[in-house]
């Protein structure tokens, strides 16, 4: 044992003592912390350099590196040093700066997929431009042994060439043979493989003609198309998981021994983990200690705030807003409702399957046609003229022509397109068929809470108050962080109003807050505690001694441009109709407030859903937009969906596009996008498909030589991509 | 023809640098931030001393 533990012999001291040194070094250093930080507000060189700046000059940091293009700067810094410690360096530099959870990323650290699929392209452009240099000879000319020389160096570069950068075709026309199944790569490799093969064939028997250019541009058009399409789609997946990464999970857990900071995945059933005011619930639990209140608009829609205290039970996503609470935990992690919806929304997603891309169409009708086709001139040729050779070669030209250049670069050339637009305008294509369905749309179903509202309040009744009393209200609002409060405040400030004298500002969790005023006790806080009447609204009471107690109404803030959206959606001639899991009254209110005719209130998750399914049997096309956890099935039953980037992580999963910035102004834009991108698709097609109704009979009537082969590809890959960038 | 014993090879071995110099900067990651990599060009924080990594 001994021996073989023995450092390796070595011809010099210091190689053998290195790696020895290395591991020692390792063991005994603890890990460099990696702090990864969004910042959604730089954009410039002089932001980069004032970032970096700023955090390269504090001590403890080894290297800061801002990534423009993700909007996120990475910091490798001592291990003691956390992101809040970093946090406000950046603030103070002038930049908003958010913590990412550094596991949700790891996945997009590095994009392998994309970085393989840009070798290959790299490999196939470099093949394709040589063998286009040594055809060019061949076409303008040259005889004999020099055409044969050519043709044998081509065959030297285009073999492992394509034998390389081929291969994501080749791999996934052989899962779809052996699945018996028929794919747009199956004529893909057979048409690759088959020109390869009768180019060879033809060389070595000193034939005029050899495919070897046709094959490799083939494989360096379709790659293109293919890498467009991944680059799509993995800036939203990157852009969907930063979102996810954004709510770092970390709870408090009581202990014997104080409060420590856990990871949410490692508490378990039974767990004492204390929730402090602003907190959202990691878990369903029961609340075991503490009174306070819980904002639960994102499960249920309901804006009012509830009572809670000890004996209640709670669930995970709900929003702690006032008092601590220490909640015993029932259910953890995957097993919590909040988990457990987002598990039936992946449920009902795969149902959405039964939507077929444009694109998977038009491969349906093409894969066979083409194949029969060129079977058929294969056939004819051999019967004809009963030359092998000839056939074969026909049958190749045949398979080279029709193959799918424009196809193939048809969809993810727009596609690319058009997400690329709709991102720079703060909108998120999470799914590849998305965009083809919004087009369809007719009809828009808004969720209220969280989606039309801001979800924060705003005070409606001012006015109402003297004086005095505003000026007490104010002093009492400004000892809390409930949001009545804060918007109160904000708004006597707004109003020029100066908080009164009140000593003894306490806030009783759950309740409200009191103070003492001129030796008279002064409330102000929910109806039941002050004293005050039912508001129909939602309303904190206010009340002086004892006088009578008077309510401040509030109503829900419209979000950023919701107003401008509605009023644009009907008039591009959609339907559009709110539904709420809140009161009647408030939904009312809205409603008329936006001039939305129809509405439903105290509308259930199933119900919200049923009512979309009702509509899409009449016959409608559904987008439906919401943000809360009673949207997520709705947000699947829908034809298209919409959430904000403040939504629920359920919900976001659920829909097809999210919303980042925090405006719906861009539903409109992407509604006439997604049109203008369906039919940009469907003009590809069109042009796809005349290329081949000109060139097809050329190679089935044999006349179809490389050079024709080369144009005609080139000529319909370049329209099609042309065609594509007229969205941007 | 003796003219091309020399082209051919110059130009694919010319093509073949430039593929490998291809490879070179996508394993050293210089294609995750094109957007940043353009702007930081405008800086002139390294110019006089370029940063030792």
């Amino acid at each position: 044992m001994t021996a073989t533990m023995r450092p390796p012999a070595s011809a010099c001291p210091a190689c053998a003592a290195a790696p020895a040194a290395e591991a020692l070094a390792a063991q005994s250093a603890p890990a460099e912390a990696h702090i990864v930080l969004s910042l959604p507000t730089i954009h410039c060189a002089a932001c980069m350099a004032s970032v970096e700046r700023a955090l390269n000059d504090v001590p403890g940091i080894r290297s800061a590196r801002v990534n423009l293009t993700l909007k996120r700067v990475s910091i490798e810094a001592a291990p003691d040093l956390t992101a809040a410690d970093v946090i406000p360096v950046v603030e103070r530099a002038g930049y908003e700066a958010h913590e990412l959870d550094n596991s949700a990323l790891s996945a997009t650290a590095t994009d392998k997929a994309g970085r393989d699929l840009l070798m290959r392209l790299a490999v196939a452009g470099f093949a394709a431009m040589n063998v286009m240099l040594l055809s060019v000879a061949v076409w303008s000319g040259a005889e004999g042994p020099t055409r044969d020389l050519f043709h044998w160096i081509s065959a030297a570069i285009v073999l492992p060439a394509v034998a390389f950068s081929g291969m994501p075709f080749f791999r996934n026309a052989w899962t779809a043979l052996s699945a018996r199944r028929l794919n747009m790569d199956v004529p893909i490799s057979l048409a690759i493989l088959l020109a390869v093969g009768t180019s060879l064939w033809e060389t070595s028997l000193s034939g005029e003609h050899a495919y070897f250019d046709a094959a490799i541009t083939l494989t360096f058009f379709l790659l293109t198309g293919r890498y467009l399409d991944h680059r799509t789609r993995s800036v939203a997946r990157s852009a969907a998981e930063e979102l996810a990464a954004l709510e770092v999970p970390r709870a408090w857990r009581v202990t014997a021994g104080g409060d420590e900071q856990v990871s949410v995945s490692d508490l378990l059933v039974g767990d004492l983990i204390r929730v402090r005011p602003g907190g959202r619930m990691p878990v369903d639990g029961e609340i075991t200690q503490g009174t306070s209140e819980l904002d639960r608009s994102l499960l249920t829609g309901e804006t009012l705030p509830v009572f809670a205290e000890p004996g209640h039970t709670v669930s995970a996503g709900e929003v702690n807003l006032t008092g601590p609470l220490v909640v015993r935990a029932s259910a953890v992690g995957r097993d919590t409702s909040l988990h457990r919806m987002a598990d039936l929304v992946a449920v009902a997603e795969s149902g959405r399957s039964r939507y077929t891309s444009l694109a998977d169409r038009a491969a349906k009708l093409y894969a066979p046609g083409v194949h029969i086709l060129s079977a058929l001139a294969f056939l004819g040729w051999l019967a004809v003229t009963g030359d092998l050779r000839v056939a074969l070669n026909i049958a190749a030209a045949v398979l080279i022509i029709t193959c799918p250049c424009a196809l193939g670069l048809a969809v993810p050339a727009v596609t690319t397109a058009a997400s690329g637009r709709l991102f720079k305008r703060g909108l998120l294509i999470k799914d590849s068929t998305a965009l083809e369905r919004l087009a369809q749309v007719d009809t828009v179903v808004f969720d209220k809470t969280g989606t039309l509202t801001a979800g924060t309040p705003e005070l409606t009744n001012l006015g109402d108050f003297t004086q005095r009393d505003l000026e007490i209200a104010l002093a009492l609002a400004e000892g809390s962080s409930h949001p009545l409060s804060q918007s109160l405040s904000a708004a006597a400030r707004d109003a020029g109003i100066k908080p009164a004298n009140i000593v003894n500002v306490t806030e009783i969790p759950g309740h409200g807050t009191q103070g003492t005023w001129h030796g008279e006790k002064v409330r102000l806080g929910r109806a039941s505690w002050v004293g005050g009447g039912h508001a129909i609204q939602t309303a904190a009471w206010l009340r002086v001694g004892d006088g009578p107690a008077q309510g401040f109404l509030f109503t829900d803030r419209l979000r950023a441009g919701a107003g401008e959206t509605v009023s644009a959606l009907k008039q591009a001639g959609l339907k559009i109709v709110l539904i709420s899991g809140d009161t009647p009254l408030a939904v009312e209110a809205l409603a008329n407030r936006l001039g939305i005719t129809q509405w439903v209130a105290e509308a259930l998750p199933q119900d919200k859903s049923a009512r979309i399914e009702q509509l899409t049997q009449s016959g409608a096309h559904v987008l439906m937009v919401g943000d809360g956890l009673n949207d997520t099935a709705a947000l699947t039953a829908a034809h298209a969906s919409i959430s904000p980037a403040s939504a629920l992580d359920a919900a976001r999963v659920a829909s097809d596009i999210v919303l980042l910035g925090g405006t719906l102004a861009p539903i409109p834009d992407a509604i006439s996008t997604a049109r203008k991108a369906t039919r940009r698709i469907r003009e590809n097609f069109t042009v796809a498909t005349w290329y081949n109704v000109i060139a097809v009979p050329l190679a089935v009537a044999g006349l179809c030589s490389p050079l024709i082969a080369a144009l005609a590809m080139s000529a319909s890959s370049i329209t099609v991509s042309l065609n594509a960038l007229r969205l941007r | 023809m003796n003219i091309l014993t020399y082209l051919i090879p110059i130009s694919l071995i010319l093509g073949g640098l430039g593929l490998a110099f291809f490879v070179f900067t996508l394993r050293s990651n210089q294609y995750d931030d094109p957007e940043g990599d353009a702007q930081r060009i405008l800086s002139g924080e390294y110019d006089d001393h370029p940063k030792q990594d």
